[in-house]
């Protein structure tokens, strides 16, 4: 027996084997107790691995997901920074094509409210060199345009019309060298010639020395030049440089401050009148004149705000306007237009001896 | 494809750590990994770690020894009475142990036939252990353990050169 066993020991050893686990198994079954120690042990130990491999696990995925989505937020940035990009652009568009319906709309109320008569023209083109001043507008000699008409926009003058084709026409700039225009300033109603500095802005020469002109004062057109109707805008005064002779007086184009889009063609201008005059300089106030020899000296009258007749001319006046009230005659100015031209009877009224 | 004798020819061991841990993994995969990955509850890995251990250590005795070990593990974590699983992979430890002397074992293809010949041992030895020792009425389910066959028999392939390469070459 024991060669036997000895003989088919493998054989023998998993028969006990296989025997051993079949009675825990029938025990198990016939019993319904569980080896609760063999399950126990077996949990233990695989327990604080499975934990372990959970948190690494849950670390691992949550470090995927986390770089997942950080993947998809760089995405979802690229795609935002690509929505920011358009929607400036568009929005740049909409901010352009509101500023031309706005200009537009300006334009249009400018043209309604001038008595002159003008043609609204686009600019489509602008001179061929970097330094020329000078701009193609979709309006020609089919629509009424002459060489020599102002080109004006609700802000001021922008140039004149040097050439007139069929459907568009040539605008020199008010800022080239070869511009000139008649302008007047709004306070002090001095009057010089505007010339293009060549760059962007307006030089107004022959304003004499003695010619008080203020920075910010406003020039108008004087319509001398018979081109631009009197009474448009031209600009404001920038800075002022005495010279020998006469001063240099720089201006801003204010109908060029905008940009240029549409402008209107003066076919037939009409003069305006200039806004009142402001008194940019506080005058001192008069003196009083000097009184005459041997009377007290005359106190001034503020109320009248005139002041006594001081000259010979004024005491002539005077005393024309005594002896007129001594006859009963009317004296002055805005005398009635039915007045009989023959002498009056009584023939003429005795001379008044000064 | 069969065996030199066994004295001629140099066999490398098997670390013990890797015989410890070995198994120890594929059972936690067992256990673990399906939870998560459902479809992974068809991979028997403690069963190829058994046939692996059981191969290399050239002896029926061992690998009969290693085979309940390893089942009555899966048992402790299973909800089926202890034993069940323990003699399935002690008889899979035992038939592998004694072919692996037979045959050489370190041949691919005499590695994909034992690992099918032991997969379907298995699955038969354990279907019929619940059919009637534990009176489960479990019906037989051909087609899962169908497509489990070739997965199994890959995957046997490759952890078999994956454990190769943890032998202890120098000895």
């Amino acid at each position: 027996m024991g060669s036997l066993l000895s003989r088919y020991r493998s054989f023998t050893i998993l028969l006990l084997l296989l025997v051993a686990q079949l009675i825990l198994v029938a025990y198990q079954v016939r019993t319904g107790h569980d080896v609760r120690l063999l399950r126990i042990w077996a949990v233990s130990a695989v327990t604080p691995v499975a934990r372990l491999l959970a948190s690494a696990s849950d670390g691992a995925s949550g470090l995927v997901r986390d770089y997942v989505a950080l993947w998809g937020v760089r995405r979802e940035n690229e795609r935002l920074a690509e929505e920011v990009d358009r929607l400036r652009l568009e929005n740049r568009f909409l901010k352009s094509e509101l500023s031309t319906a706005e200009r537009a709309a300006a334009l249009s109320a400018f043209q309604a409210r001038t008595p002159s008569r003008t043609v609204a023209a686009r600019v489509i083109g602008a001179g061929p060199a970097i330094d020329s001043r000078v701009l193609l507008v979709d309006r020609g000699s089919s629509s009424g345009v002459r060489p020599g008409m102002a080109v004006i926009n609700a802000d001021g003058i922008v140039g004149k019309v040097t050439a007139s084709f069929p459907a568009a026409s040539q605008v020199l700039l008010v800022t080239d060298r070869g511009f000139a225009a008649g302008v007047i300033s709004g306070a002090s109603r001095i009057e010089g010639t505007l010339r293009g500095a060549g760059r962007s802005q307006c030089r107004v020469e022959y304003v004499e020395i003695e010619d008080r002109v203020q920075v910010g004062e406003w020039f108008y057109t004087s319509g001398d030049d018979r081109l631009f109707p009197r009474g448009l805008p031209v600009g404001q005064v920038q800075s002022v440089t005495p010279g020998r002779v006469f001063q240099e007086v720089l201006v801003d184009p204010s109908g060029l401050r905008r940009g240029l889009e549409e402008v209107l063609i003066v076919v037939e201008g009409v003069h305006q009148p200039l806004p009142a005059a402001e008194e940019s300089v506080p005058r001192a106030p008069l003196l009083p004149p000097p009184p005459a020899e041997g009377a007290a000296p005359a106190a001034p009258d503020p109320a009248q705000g005139a002041v006594a007749p001081g000259t010979d001319a004024d005491r002539i006046v005077e005393r024309h306007r005594k002896a007129a009230e001594t006859l009963k005659r009317p004296f002055g100015d805005n005398l009635p237009p039915a007045r009989p031209a023959t002498p009056p009877p009584g023939g003429r009224p005795a001379p008044v001896k000064p | 494809m069969a065996a030199a004798g066994r004295g001629h020819k140099k066999v490398a061991r098997i670390r013990p750590w890797v015989m410890l841990a070995a198994p120890a993994a594929a059972i936690l995969f067992q256990v673990y990994v399906p939870v998560y990955f459902p479809l992974l509850q068809y991979l028997e890995l403690p069963l190829l770690v058994t046939v692996y251990l059981a191969i290399s250590r050239r002896g029926p005795i061992g690998g009969a020894l290693t085979g309940a070990a390893i089942g009555l593990a899966q048992d402790a974590l299973s909800h089926q009475p202890i034993g069940v699983l323990g003699m399935v992979k002690t008889t899979v430890g035992y038939a592998s142990a004694a072919l692996g002397v037979r045959l050489d074992t370190g041949h691919a293809v005499v590695r994909l036939g034992l690992i099918l010949t032991m997969f379907v041992t298995h699955q038969s030895l354990h279907w019929m252990a619940r059919r009637f020792l534990l009176g489960i009425p479990s019906g037989a389910e051909f087609l899962p353990v169908l497509l489990a066959m070739p997965v199994n028999v890959a995957a046997g392939i490759l952890l078999f050169h994956l454990l190769d390469k943890l032998r202890d070459s120098g000895r």
